[in-house]
């Protein structure tokens, strides 16, 4: 297959599929993950290895909140965060009264004052993916849906992707030695279905479609939860003039990004690669002027 | 989950997941890359130096040069390829190229430049073909620099703060590096009275690195893994190799066993630059201080300063 190559590096895109290369194609597809509305159940988390054959992530009991599959990687597409945050609510009264169990059951006495946030992560399937543009050997791909996926027959596990995304998303999957992500189920996308994880979602917390029909919805839901008094909700990822041009995933949070673990802030890395390149040119001319200059007068 | 670690230095305060990384560590293996990163520059300038030395009549000079470009390109070659998770399909890396991505630039400047300097070091050994093997030479050496300093692109085309944030000045930290390396070699190698041009390339390159090295060092928080830990010693540890090397090089250059042990010197500096750059990158990717914080401070200006023109440039 013929790997169309993104002539778009920062900034804002409307359209990146045709960016890529195709004349004729789908609208651009996405997720809305709405946390305010998540559960914490994980149905997405197993419907997503089920449908994609994912294998086993480890099975791991971190002791880290409820939360064992730990972070997005190569074997682990949605990942779903619990944050325990301790929030100010003023100490119930100490009447000193004896607690019951043993001390080490502190969390029950505890729970008044922490506050529960979930949420299922993914690939942003950006606008302007850094994994997609520094791969050597065109294995990430623009599908004509917007969204970036690996071919696996392609990959040779160079791990380029790894430390370009400013998500920390993609990583290589430690036997096989190839790279893997969330695809956004793109062989449902093809024969018209939703994606595994939104499809199991019980809360609608992951929503999938359109993503201008995606943006509408979040934009009356921000509305609405800022009326109820919810300040503190805000969306990320939304924004099509953000360092990665909007993402095709994006998020409904309750907190600040850095609390579920997102950068609060990403950029393209490929937006620096004309200075990247500029400076590399320099440097190597500096090489050529020491190596002119040490040929040069005496003769020794 | 506020961070507020006990150290010496007031640690800045910042929210992160439990403390972990937002960043995934990069898979490139030590010493595979840090090896090639030093590879690189020393075929790249060794490249530069046979070129001169066989402009200039100087045959031994000549002969280790083309020994070392051709050699460093294999091992480095070697190198990488034992990275790829899946080395048997190296040659995907010639499928395309892509200007975003330095590691496809690389590929089609490493595997020209490793079969011309293979050629030019061949027929030198041999004396087959001599027209051909100078030609050859003159290749590798118009393709030595970029060789040298490309890497730096490789590492800065990355969401790694330590990597990224220094892409101005990591080439000329890689090409004086490269520099020091090839005439570091050639010191140890060449009689004196030949390897006059080695030692001023290798003085020459200890200046551009020390110096891009330092402007790395002024950018506070993004630079703090070249400072501290591992990292900040080899750093440490290169910086006083470079600076001894140059010293023992204008003091004794033309004794032939100063200059052995300066050319030494220069390619213990050089490694430990590799080194040192290759864990910061690590370093910073692992901590996640060195993503939030910064990104804090940049979206705090934005909405103060308006549009704050960004930095590309
Ligand atoms: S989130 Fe990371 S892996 Fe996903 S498209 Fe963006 S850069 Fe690629
Ligand atoms: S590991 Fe595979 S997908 Fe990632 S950059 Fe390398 S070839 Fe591309």
């Amino acid at each position: 297959m013929s790997t169309p190559v993104e002539s778009s590096l920062w900034g804002r895109l409307d359209d990146p599929a045709a960016d890529a290369g195709y004349a004729d194609h789908p609208k651009r597809k996405g997720f809305f993950t709405d946390t305010s509305v998540c559960i914490g159940c994980k149905a997405c988390e197993v419907a997503c290895k089920e449908w994609n054959q994912v294998p086993d992530d480890g099975f791991l009991l971190t002791g880290m909140s409820y939360d064992n599959s730990q972070q997005l990687g190569a074997s682990t597409w949605r990942h779903v965060a619990f944050v325990e945050k301790p929030i100010d609510v003023p100490a119930p009264v100490d009447l000193g009264m004896p607690t019951i169990g043993s001390e080490d059951q502190g969390a029950v006495s505890g729970d008044a004052g922490v506050r529960w946030l979930m949420s299922s992560d993914v690939c942003k399937h950006c606008t302007h993916a850094a994994c997609l543009d520094v791969c050597p050997t065109g294995a990430l791909f623009r599908t004509e849906f917007g969204t970036v996926v690996v071919q696996p027959d392609v990959c040779n596990g160079c791990g380029y992707c790894v430390p370009a995304c400013p998500y920390g998303v993609i990583d290589l999957r430690k036997e096989d030695g190839r790279a893997f992500k969330c695809t956004l189920c793109y062989d449902r996308l093809k024969d018209d279905q939703t994606p595994a994880c939104a499809q199991a979602c019980p809360t609608e917390s992951i929503q999938f479609g359109d993503l201008d029909e995606l943006h509408e919805r979040a934009d009356r839901r921000l509305a609405e939860l800022h009326e109820k008094g919810v300040d503190v909700a805000r969306l990320y990822g939304r924004d099509p003039e953000d360092g990665v041009g909007g993402d095709g995933a994006f998020f409904l949070l309750l907190d600040e990004p850095e609390v579920y673990g997102l950068p609060p802030d990403p950029v393209v890395t490929t937006r620096d690669i004309g200075s990247i390149w500029k400076h590399v040119g320099a440097a190597a001319g500096a090489l050529v002027a020491v190596g002119v200059a040490s040929f040069l007068g005496r003769r020794r | 989950m506020s961070f507020r670690e006990r150290a010496m230095v007031p640690e800045p305060e910042f929210e992160s997941y439990y403390g972990r990384p937002i960043l995934k560590q990069p898979t490139w293996k030590t010493p595979d890359v840090p090896l090639y990163l030093f590879l690189g520059g020393l075929a790249g300038a060794s490249a530069v130096l046979a070129e001169g030395a066989a402009l200039t009549g100087r045959p031994a000079l000549e002969k280790v040069a083309r020994l070392a470009a051709a050699g460093g390109a294999a091992g480095g070659t070697v190198a990488l390829v034992h990275d790829l998770g899946r080395p048997e399909r190296f040659l995907n890396m010639l499928r395309v190229i892509k200007p975003t991505s330095p590691l496809s630039v690389g590929s089609f400047i490493l595997a020209p430049f490793g079969a011309l300097a293979g050629a030019a070091a061949a027929s030198q050994v041999t004396g087959v073909l001599p027209r051909l093997g100078r030609l050859a030479g003159a290749g590798a050496a118009a393709l030595g620099p970029p060789l040298a300093t490309y890497t730096a692109a490789l590492v800065a085309n990355t969401a790694v703060p330590a990597w990224h944030e220094a892409h101005r000045e990591l080439p000329f930290v890689f090409a004086g590096s490269g520099a020091q390396a090839a005439g570091g070699l050639a010191m140890m190698l060449v009689p004196t009275d030949q390897a006059g041009p080695a030692r001023r390339m290798a003085l020459g390159g200890a200046a551009v690195e020390i110096l891009a090295a330092e402007g790395i060092l002024k950018k506070g928080l993004v630079a703090e893994p070249y400072d501290q830990g591992r990292p900040g010693k080899l750093m440490k540890v290169a910086r006083f190799a470079t600076a001894a090397a140059a010293a023992a090089t204008v003091v004794g250059g033309r004794s032939r066993v100063l200059s052995a042990l300066a050319g030494a010197t220069y390619l213990t500096a050089s490694l430990a630059t590799r080194f040192g750059v290759f864990e910061a990158g690590l370093e910073s990717a692992r901590d996640p201080k060195y993503v939030v914080v910064p990104q804090k401070e940049r979206l705090a200006r934005k909405q103060t300063g308006g549009a704050a023109a960004h930095t590309a440039g």
